[in-house]
C-alpha cells in the first residue's frame, strides 16, 4: 500500500519512530506521481533530486518534519519553475526567491515537492484555462477538477500528493476541493503572507491548504499563518494552535443558512446532499437557523469588476523586459509590449485584462469600479450583521457538480456565475472551508459535493471545530 | 442586444494587447454580456455607502527607511529574456 493514503499525522508518527525516512516518503510520492500523473495531469513538473536533497536535512523533530507538500504553480520556490499555468512564464522563468508561506512550511520541516497545474494566473474555475495541459477530476476522468487550484485538488483527491497548497481569490481552493472530494481552506485575508504568491487580485488573494482531512488542513494552516513585514496587508495577530479544537463537539453552536444561497440555479441533487449534511450538523447538537445575506446576488458582479481591475494592474508587470516571454518580431517598444503580451497570455487572461482595463478607464471608473467597491461594503456588512446572530454560516460550496471537460468553454458569464457561493467570503476577507458532503449519481458518475463553512474574520478555530465535527460525526 | 458599446481596440491598446479583428469581435461580444450582468450594481442603493478597497482595516503600513538586503544585479537579471552590459535590454527608443 502506498504511503500516500495515510494522513499527515499518521505519516509523522512513522517518521518520528523511524519506521520510514523522509526520503522513503518522497520516493513513494514520486512513484505514485509517475504512475498516475499521466492520466490526472495534476502536476506540471516535479524535481525529485531537489526534494531528496531536502529530505536529507529536513528536521524531523518539527511538526511537519519530512512531509512533502505539493505546491500550486503560482507560489515561488527559489530555483524552481513558477509558470502560473501560462506560456508567458513557461519558457524561461526560474523563481529567484522563495515565498514566505514556503519558508514557513520549511521551517516546520516540510519539503515543497512538485508544481501543480492551475487556470492561467488563477483565472478560472476549471483548470481548463491552463496553457500547459489538461487536469482531470479523479472522481470522473472526463470531468473538470474545478479551479483555479485544480492541480492541487486533483493531486490530493487522486492520491498523488499528501497535501497541497492552493490560492483562493474567488473560491479557487474551496471549489476544486468540493468538486474533487477533498478539504480546501481559505484563511482570513491577511493571515497568510502573499509575499511570493504571484498576484492576481491583491485585495482578495489568499494562500491555503488542500488536504484529505480537516485535521491535515488545521495542521498545515498552523504553519502557513503569521505576520510578515514583506506583505503590507499581513495581520499582526497571534496564531492559535488550530489542531487544539479538533474533537470538540458543536452542541449549541449557532449555524446560519443564508436563504439567498438556496436558489434556482442550485442543482437539486447538490441541494439534497447539502440538506442531509445540515441535518447531520443538527443531529450533532448545532442550532440551525435561517439567516439573510441580502446582497449575495450582487457578489458576482462586484467580484468580476474588482478582481479583473486589480488583475489588469498586477499583470502590467509582464512586459517582456524583466522576465517572461519576449516577442522576437517587434520593431519598436510599443510593438514589443503588444506582441510579447499578446503572444504570452491566453484567452481568459486577455478577457479579464480587457474587462479590468475597461472598468478602470476614464469615464467608467465611477460607474463600475467605485460602484463595486461600495457594493463590497454592503456584502461585508451583511456578514457582520449575520455574525451577530450565528457563529458559523453553512452553504453549498458550488451550485453544480463537476462539469464535463469543455462544457463551459465559450460561455464565460455562465462560468463566472457558478462562483456565487464562494466569492462573498473573499470580498469580506473571511475564512472559509469546503468539506466533502457525500456524492451524487449524475450522468453515470458519482460526483463529490462540498459543504462550505464560513466564520467571522480570524475565527479559524471555530471553522475547524465545526468542519471537523461534521467530518467525523 | 447589449446596452453597452466598448471601443475594444482602444481598451486593448490601453492594456497593451494586440487583437486580431476576429478576436476583437469575439471579446467585445463576451464583454458586453458580462457588462450587462454588471448592471445589477446600478440597481443597488449605494447612496452614503463608503467604498471598501480592503476587507480588513490595515492602513498606512510603513517600515523604517533603512537599507535592507535585496536582489543582486545577477539575480535581478537572471530571468531577463535579453540583457546587455548587466542591464535589461529593450528595443531602441531614441533614434
Amino acid at each position: 500500500m502506498s504511503l500516500t493514503s495515510l494522513s499527515l499525522t499518521e505519516l509523522r508518527q512513522k517518521l518520528t519512530t523511524k519506521e520510514i525516512s523522509a526520503a522513503d516518503l518522497v520516493r513513494d510520492v514520486a512513484s505514485t506521481i509517475e504512475a498516475r500523473n499521466p492520466v490526472l495531469g495534476a502536476y506540471l513538473t516535479w524535481d525529485l533530486d531537489a526534494a531528496l536533497k531536502e529530505a536529507e536535512t529536513a528536521d524531523l523533530t518539527q511538526p511537519l518534519g519530512g512531509l512533502p507538500i505539493a505546491i500550486k504553480d503560482n507560489i515561488n520556490v527559489e530555483g524552481q519553475p513558477c509558470t502560473c499555468g501560462s506560456k508567458i512564464l513557461a519558457e524561461n522563468y526560474t523563481a529567484p526567491y522563495t515565498a514566505t508561506a514556503i519558508q514557513n512550511l520549511r521551517q516546520a520541516g516540510a519539503i515543497p515537492f512538485g508544481r501543480l497545474n492551475m487556470d492561467e494566473f488563477a483565472m478560472g474555475s476549471s483548470t481548463e484555462n491552463s496553457a500547459l495541459g489538461v487536469t482531470r477530476n479523479p472522481a470522473a476522468l472526463d470531468r473538470i477538477p474545478g479551479g483555479s487550484s485544480g492541480g492541487s485538488a486533483s493531486s490530493v483527491a487522486g492520491g498523488i500528493a499528501l497535501a497541497a497548497l492552493g490560492s483562493d481569490t474567488g473560491g479557487s481552493i474551496r471549489q476544486p476541493a468540493a468538486l474533487c472530494g477533498c478539504v480546501g481552506m481559505k484563511p482570513t485575508y491577511g493571515r497568510v503572507s502573499r509575499f511570493g504568491l504571484i498576484a492576481f487580485a491583491s485585495s482578495l488573494d489568499q494562500i491555503g491548504p488542500i488536504t484529505r482531512s480537516v485535521a491535515d488542513a488545521a495542521l498545515l494552516t498552523n504553519h502557513l499563518c503569521g505576520f510578515d513585514p514583506r506583505d503590507s496587508t499581513s495581520l499582526k495577530e497571534s496564531v492559535p494552535d488550530f489542531t487544539a479544537v479538533l474533537g470538540r463537539d458543536i452542541k449549541g453552536l449557532r449555524i446560519g443558512l443564508p436563504k439567498e444561497y438556496f436558489i434556482d440555479g442550485l442543482h437539486p441533487d447538490v441541494e439534497a446532499s447539502v440538506r442531509k449534511g445540515i441535518a447531520k450538523l443538527e443531529a450533532l447538537g448545532a442550532h440551525i437557523e435561517e439567516i439573510s445575506l441580502p446582497h449575495t446576488e450582487a457578489g458576482v458582479a462586484t467580484y468580476y469588476v474588482l478582481a479583473p481591475a486589480e488583475a489588469s494592474a498586477n499583470l502590467a508587470r509582464f512586459d517582456g523586459v524583466r522576465y517572461g516571454h519576449r516577442s522576437s518580431s517587434a520593431n519598436d517598444l510599443m510593438e514589443h509590449y503588444l506582441k510579447s503580451r499578446s503572444e504570452g497570455f491566453g484567452p481568459e487572461v486577455k478577457r479579464r485584462i480587457l474587462l479590468g482595463t475597461y472598468v478602470l478607464s476614464s469615464g467608467y471608473y465611477d460607474a463600475y469600479y467605485l460602484q463595486a467597491q461600495k457594493a463590497r461594503t454592503l456584502i461585508r456588512d451583511d456578514f457582520t450583521k449575520a455574525f451577530e446572530k450565528v457563529d458559523v454560516i453553512v452553504s453549498p460550496t458550488s451550485p453544480t457538480p463537476a462539469h464535463k471537460l469543455g462544457e463551459l468553454i465559450g460561455d464565460p458569464l455562465q462560468a463566472y456565475l457558478e462562483d456565487v457561493f464562494t466569492i462573498p467570503a473573499n470580498l469580506a476577507g473571511l475564512p472559509a472551508i469546503s468539506v466533502p458532503c457525500g456524492t451524487i449519481a449524475h450522468e453515470g458518475a458519482n460526483l463529490p459535493v462540498g459543504l462550505q463553512f464560513i466564520t467571522k474574520a480570524l475565527d479559524e478555530a471555530t471553522l475547524f471545530q465545526a468542519a471537523h465535527a461534521f467530518e467525523v460525526g | 442586444m447589449s446596452a453597452h458599446s466598448i471601443d475594444i481596440h482602444r481598451v486593448a491598446k490601453l492594456a497593451r494587447l494586440e487583437l486580431s479583428d476576429d478576436e476583437a469581435t469575439h471579446y467585445a461580444a463576451q464583454l458586453h454580456r458580462v457588462l450587462d450582468h454588471m448592471d445589477t450594481l446600478a440597481k443597488l442603493d449605494l447612496s452614503g455607502v463608503e467604498p471598501t478597497s480592503h476587507a480588513l482595516p490595515v492602513y498606512d503600513v510603513v517600515r523604517p527607511d533603512e537599507a535592507r538586503p535585496g536582489f543582486s544585479q545577477a539575480q535581478a537579471l537572471s530571468n531577463a529574456p535579453k540583457s546587455v552590459l548587466d542591464q535589461f535590454q529593450i528595443p531602441k527608443v531614441i533614434e
